[in-house]
């Protein structure tokens, strides 16, 4: 159970931004939010890949047959950082679109708004 | 937007150009430290982030050319793609230029073959790619400052 | 109010789920066995003399990942220029 520690940190970090998501009512948090937990499965998907004792996998700087981690999930992550990246840049501007056309950034307001 | 102080716009303004040599290193060398395509292109797109803080808007706008960037991530895209295609009588994305550790003479050709191209074509692809969404954003704030709002000030000189 | 409770339940009963799974997940350190993994880290060198596993992975082996994220940048450069263009007057 305690070994599982950075699991549970993962987790509880899913589970803050998850709560921001739904609890906070401007919609730059709620994109902060989205990128809390975005953040969060990446170190899930790092976290996954650790073998103990293990060293980067990178022959130059690790020497000759040492233990290494998961190669995969880290090159997977990296992939993800850029997407999640992409997705925050899109996010941005259709928030700017919105306070733009609705002059507010708060989602109840924005709601009556529409009417 | 007022501007930032003094300090943080000359430090800015001087480590714009560090930032370009530190990303260059970066990508180079990625076939053999931590770093590659990505890392390196997203540290040199920083360059236009700093120069927006160190002049303002304005005069970014009237100095950077939108073509430069669309060139970076027209060429990277394409040499990306010429690269994986050329590997094609074996599969896509064969290492056609690499040699197996025993032959190989070391370095950034001889050596990893393609992966090292791949490289540098993705780190355009990414600088182009994130300087232009940056100076999109930037311009999209002033455009959306527009007419009710008083003309932007800030972050000149 | 109801909403509200709603929300709660729900909340709790996620947390639940989600502390459940990584419960259940393999113990920290420990992903058992990766042949794929052990593959690249024993080939990779002697495929392509790469130092950088990381690097060759994502440029040689799993190359379509690449070209997927590529894509993506690209689309997303192309969404928010379609957004923010120039000339587009508060409506």
């Amino acid at each position: 159970m305690i070994a599982n520690a950075p699991f549970f940190v993962v987790g509880l970090l899913f589970l803050g931004g998850l709560t921001a998501i739904f609890m906070e009512k401007n919609l730059v948090k709620i994109a902060i939010a989205i990128s809390v937990i975005s953040s969060s499965v990446n170190l899930f998907l790092v976290a996954l890949g650790y073998r103990v004792g293990g060293t980067v996998p990178i022959h130059f700087l690790a020497g000759e047959g040492t233990r290494m981690v998961l190669p995969t999930p880290q090159a997977m992550t990296l992939t993800a950082i850029v997407i999640a990246l992409a997705t925050t840049a899109l996010l941005l501007s259709l928030i700017m679109l919105v306070h733009r056309h609705y002059g507010t950034l708060d989602i109840d307001e924005i709601r009556r708004l529409r009417g | 937007m007022n501007p930032l102080s003094v300090v943080v716009r000359t430090v800015c303004d001087l480590f714009a150009w560090f930032m370009i040599v530190f990303g260059v290193n970066v990508l180079l060398h990625g076939y053999v430290t931590p770093g590659g395509g990505f890392q390196g292109g997203a540290i040199i797109a920083t360059f236009i982030a700093f120069l927006l803080v160190a002049y303002g808007g304005r005069r970014v706008a009237s100095r950077v050319n939108d073509r430069l960037f669309d060139l970076f991530e027209e060429v990277g895209l394409l040499v990306f793609f010429i690269l994986a295609f050329l590997g094609l009588p074996v599969t896509f994305f064969f290492n056609f230029l690499a040699k197996p550790l025993a032959e190989s003479a070391g370095g950034f050709i001889p050596g990893v073959g393609t992966v090292a191209l791949m490289s540098v074509a993705v780190g355009l692809e990414v600088t182009g790619a994130l300087s232009l969404i940056i100076l999109t954003m930037h311009r999209g704030i002033r455009m959306f400052r527009g007419e009710d709002l008083e003309p932007e000030t800030g972050h000149d000189r | 109010m109801v909403k509200k409770t709603v929300f709660v339940v729900a909340a709790i009963l996620l947390g639940a789920f989600v502390i459940g799974a990584v419960d259940g997940a393999h113990p920290f350190g420990d992903p058992g066995a990766a042949p794929m993994d052990d593959y690249f880290l024993a080939n990779a060198l002697n495929d392509i003399s790469a130092e950088n596993i990381v690097t060759a992975i994502v440029f040689d082996y799993r190359g379509f990942d690449t070209i997927g994220e590529a894509a993506v940048l690209f689309t997303a450069l192309t969404a928010v220029a379609t957004l923010l263009r120039e000339g587009r007057r508060k409506p």
